[in-house]
């Protein structure tokens, strides 16, 4: 069988790519995209120690909520993003710097 | 060296490449459109993993419903955005990614230096399941034991992400509704 080390690993390696693109893009549909990427190497550690809980399914349960609580989030964060380039004409996390009122 | 550890290593590899290649590709819409890639790959290694119900459930809300959202999003925010995010990446060609690039190495070995002090193989819990034969071998149908999990040891969970879920829709649709009296 593939050894759990491996899984950590490869999700070490997926977490700090989209850490990388967290605090290196500036759009914020890529920061997104990076968010999406540490969650899925987190999903993926959940998966790969919920191989040792057959009767209980712990782990890929857990990974079930994150997907879904994933997808709202992005359908949350989405939206602001779009209300925030109605408002401010870009998308870039460093120019959105003022408050409603100025 | 068995056939499901060459698929894995291939997979991992499909993985990495494609969110390598997400994190530095200059253009936004191929980016995502990579980002399809690594989430297929890892579909691959949740089956590997032998947990094929969270693979289909990944390829059918991460690829079908968030990636599409992400795309709608794009396509709505217009020409501007991409224009200005081509003239930022010909100016900083890579000022200001060091910093990143370090912060990220460094994490990965804090990160892979833990792993492979924690020798995840050998914890108690997992020898204890191993030696209680609680571990799920390819043959077993996993999905029937998923649902009924879901509906008696996992119910509260499960129905404050249906309220969570269903605020979130709300929260959303009031969100990007047109502007009339905010």
């Amino acid at each position: 069988m593939i050894p759990l080390t491996d899984f950590l690993i490869v999700s070490a390696a997926l977490f700090c790519i989209g850490l990388f693109m967290v605090v290196s893009k500036s759009n914020a549909i890529q920061i997104l995209i990076g968010v999406e990427l540490m969650l899925n190497a987190a999903i993926l550690n959940l998966v790969a120690f919920g191989k040792y809980d057959r009767l209980n399914n712990g782990g890929q349960l857990f990974a079930l909520f994150a997907i879904v609580l994933a997808a709202a989030t992005t359908a949350v964060a989405l939206a602001i993003i779009l209300n925030v380039y109605r408002r401010y004409k870009t998308i870039d996390p460093n120019k959105v710097d003022k408050l409603r009122d100025e | 060296m068995s056939l499901v550890q060459i698929l894995f290593y291939i997979m991992a590899f499909i993985t990495l490449a494609s969110a390598i290649f997400v994190a530095a590709s200059k253009t936004l819409v191929r980016s995502i459109f990579m980002f399809f890639i690594t989430l297929f790959a890892l579909a691959g290694l949740y089956v590997l993993a032998l947990a094929d119900f969270v693979a289909i459930t990944q390829i059918v809300i991460y690829v079908g419903g968030i990636l599409v959202l992400i795309l709608f999003a794009f396509m709505l925010s217009g020409r501007e955005t991409l224009e200005a995010l081509q003239k930022q990446k010909k100016q900083f060609i890579s000022v200001n990614k060091t910093g990143a690039l370090f912060l990220a190495a460094i994490f990965f070995i804090v990160l892979l230096n833990m792993v492979l002090k924690v020798d995840a193989d050998h914890l108690p819990w997992i020898t204890n399941a191993i030696q209680t034969k609680n571990v799920i071998a390819p043959i077993n149908v996993t999905t029937d034991n998923i649902g009924i999990n879901l509906m008696t040891r996992y119910l509260l969970p499960f129905e404050a992400i249906s309220i969570l879920l269903m605020m979130a829709l709300v929260g959303a649709a009031h969100l990007s509704r047109k502007e009339q009296t905010l």
